[in-house]
């Protein structure tokens, strides 16, 4: 028998790791969408996790009356059809703007929806509930219980991911897509029609992130500053992973997710490892404050210090082919 | 039509030459002065305070965003450090007794926006574009992030505070009214505006927009984007840590909002509402989007909503902002060849506000009864007593923006053909 601390250093790395991996699957679930509209189009689009905040918004509402189930399907088909449009009725007559329009069109959008959000639901979270049916623990690990659906949520989106990956590369339109993703303009030249493979690209890719909105929602906060959480998020995921790369997104992701979980479950300080060397810090010294911070603290900037050490470093991405 | 309003622009410039340009310049240090004379009320005064501000500020944003074609989404950043410095030091003044009069202080901000530009502009700008617009977000993210944490320089959640009056006097002046505070912006609004125009007028301006234009074409001519890019960066910065320091004098509080992403966001709006590719652009935007932050808040709760929409309006119908609109009729104007225009305007006009009408009461029904459904059904809108839970309004809503939509059609479809002759007797091409 182990002795308590190395059993407690266990559970934790367990449950992160668990946790890690599902927060990269849902990341990838959105990310996935994004890549591929910003590959395509060049469009980074700043309203991406705004369409995965009404997913879960939509998810809410439908399950209100039609049950979980009903708003698993429902929600994810609305959204990406909003996204279709969108993108048929304002990116495209925006396009010959010019990208930074582009740009600066989603940018607005993501401001816009967000306000929508709150106009009809309001600032405060809503309660959106684990449907009863998945509402256990699936099981135990040490003394943690492990609620069945997050195992759910792991299920569905790595049932998404399988799905995804079926579709483009063993059908003709994924063919397309993945042809696009590299070489556009050839694409085009082939006489392929671009902008609808455009508006398809970009209403698939909304609904995959209001999947993720949907199924995220229960088990996260379902509020109006959802989008503003997750969305550079998306963005750092991205680069890192490198443009027209999906399998650069995926691992992007799941790193991402994993670094995130675990920096937060970890409760060392600056003034802590100094101790632990042996140098006493004065509490009161002007620098106090940065050697008490704790990694947990710093969670949130990690991800940001990534992509800029990225971006000097290694502007393609991890596994990127080509440049913007 | 960009083309010829351009072509307008550079004609208008060298027919004035430099003598009428001063006069212009000494026209709006005059304009300044004479404000506070009509405009005389206390929030007239704030809000003009607040424009001067953020008039610095858009400019210096439109060094990055329409003259060197750099697009950030951190430009706050250098704002809120440039107010966060001010602040130290006036409360470093007032501890030391440093004999550092008030008028003096903005500067200090201008050299901490600088400084900072400086750092973080040499890891971002040897790339423009996406790459650059993604790197300025992650900064941003970073010092929003490290706002939070690093309480003792940033105050935390409740911010620094200062206080103007006990920093030394000059001319026996205390600028504890507000008054005395915004002949302070104003002057140094006057000679920032000064300044980046001169600016842009420079070898060095020019090759700004060179680099917007074409990077490529720019380094094979001998010069380094890079670098171009880079001094961009750190002048716009050491503006918009001036118009930070400003605008911590004018509040007397500083707290980790001056560095979020809102802010950089506000000033993006603005500047683009006004217009990148004129000089008078920003400053229209920050005139406008200084007065409806103010004005409209007071009107109605959702107000950033009208604002949302009413940015994606621009970015979609006139990429050229307020400025680009203007700047159009410019070799019309001199050709006077505008007179056929006003009557299609008027009729566009009417039919846009007619949509506006609708757009508004739909909104405004929404919220009242999703959001104030404690209050009871029965409100007012446009001065009319309805009642949110029947159909009639609802129905009127929904006509005014389905027929304005029709007529706004029609209208357009005149105005672009009554354009296009203007156009086209002037020996513009349309």
């Amino acid at each position: 028998m182990r002795n308590a601390g190395e059993r407690l250093v266990l559970e934790l790395v367990l449950i992160s790791t668990l946790n890690g991996v599902l927060f990269g699957m849902l990341l990838f679930l959105m990310a996935s969408g994004l890549t591929l509209i910003f590959s395509m189009m060049g469009v980074l689009n700043f309203a991406h996790a705004s369409f995965y905040m009404l997913g879960a918004f939509f998810g809410f509402q439908i399950s209100r009356y039609a049950g979980f189930w009903t708003a698993l399907v429902v929600a994810p088909l609305l959204v990406g059809a909003i996204g279709a449009l969108t993108e048929r009725y304002g990116l495209r007559h925006v396009h010959r703007h010019g990208h930074v329009a582009e740009l600066l069109f989603t940018f607005g959008l993501a401001f816009v929806i967000e306000e929508i959000v709150q106009m009809i639901w309001g600032k405060a979270p809503v309660d959106y509930r684990v449907p009863a049916l998945l509402d256990f623990p699936a099981f135990t690990i040490f003394a943690t219980n492990y609620p069945a659906y997050k195992l759910f949520m792991l299920l569905i989106s790595i049932g998404i991911f399988i799905a995804l990956l079926a579709v483009l590369t063993r059908t003709r339109m994924g063919l397309i897509i993945q042809a696009a993703l590299t070489h556009p303009n050839m694409v085009a030249m082939l006489g392929h029609n671009v902008p609808r493979v455009f508006m398809l690209v970009f209403g698939l890719g909304c609904a995959l992130a209001a999947l993720a909105g949907v199924i995220a929602g229960p088990a996260l906060v379902t509020q109006s500053n959802m989008a503003e959480l997750v969305g550079p998020i998306l963005f750092v995921v991205v680069v890192v992973g490198g443009l027209g790369s999906l399998s650069g997104a995926f691992i992007a992701s799941l790193l991402i997710g994993l670094i995130q979980t675990f920096a937060v479950s970890i409760n060392v300080s600056l003034a802590d490892l100094f101790a632990a060397f042996g140098f006493a810090v004065d509490a009161r010294s002007s620098l106090s404050d940065l050697q008490n911070v704790t990694v947990a603290q710093i969670a949130p900037i990690i991800p940001y210090l990534l992509l800029v050490l990225i971006l000097i470093l290694r502007p393609v991405g991890l596994f990127g082919t080509r440049e913007r | 039509m960009n083309e010829v309003a351009e072509r307008g622009l550079a004609a208008l410039t060298s027919w004035r030459g430099a003598r009428p340009r001063f006069l212009l310049w000494l026209a709006a240090a005059l304009l300044f002065a004479g404000l506070p004379l009509v405009f005389r009320s206390g929030s007239a005064l704030t809000m003009m305070s607040l424009m001067g501000i953020m008039i610095i500020f858009a400019l210096s944003y439109n060094m990055l965003l329409g003259q060197t074609g750099l697009l950030s989404f951190g430009h706050a950043v250098y704002y809120g450090l440039g107010a966060f410095f001010v602040v130290h030091a006036m409360n470093a003044i007032v501890r030391a007794k440093y004999p550092i009069p008030l008028p003096l202080v903005p500067f200090v901000g201008g050299i901490a926006g600088l400084a900072f530009a400086i750092v973080f502009g040499s890891v971002s700008t040897r790339r423009g574009g996406t790459a650059f617009a993604m790197i300025s977000l992650g900064l941003a993210e970073l010092v929003a992030s490290s706002s939070l944490i690093v309480r003792d320089f940033f105050g935390g959640e409740e911010g620094i505070t200062t206080n103007r009056t006990r920093l030394p006097r000059i001319f026996d002046l205390t600028f504890g009214p507000q008054i005395q505070v915004y002949y302070l912006i104003a002057a140094w609004c006057i000679l920032a505006m000064a300044a980046m125009y001169a600016l842009t007028r420079t070898p060095f301006g020019r090759m700004c927009n060179a680099v917007r234009e074409n990077p490529e074409r720019v380094e094979f001519i001998g010069y380094s984007p890079a670098m171009v890019r880079f001094v961009a960066f750190c002048l716009s910065g050491f503006f918009a840590g001036l118009a930070g320091g400003l605008a911590a004098i004018n509040f007397e509080i500083v707290n980790a909002s001056y560095v979020g992403l809102q802010q950089s966001g506000v000033v993006l709006l603005a500047t683009y509402i006004g217009g990148i590719r004129y000089f008078i652009g920003p400053v229209l935007g920050a005139l406008l989007v200084t007065f409806l932050q103010l004005m409209l808040s007071d009107v109605t709760e959702v107000w950033q909503l009208y604002f949302g929409i009413m940015f994606i309006a621009v970015v979609m119908f006139a990429p050229g902002g307020l400025a680009g609109l203007l700047m159009m009729h410019a070799p019309l104007l001199r050709a006077r060849a505008l007179g056929r225009l006003p009557v299609p305007y008027v009729l566009l006009l009417a039919a846009a506000s007619v949509v506006a009408t609708g757009v508004i009461a739909c909104i405004e029904l929404t919220y009242h009864l999703l959001a104030k459904a404690a209050d009871g059904t029965a409100m007012r809108l446009f001065g009319i007593s309805l009642d949110v839970a029947s159909a009639s309004p609802w129905l009127v809503a929904a006509m005014l923006v389905a027929g304005g939509g029709l007529l706004a059609r029609a209208a357009w479809a005149i105005t672009v053909r009554a354009w296009n002759d203007a156009a086209l007797s002037v020996g513009a091409p349309p």
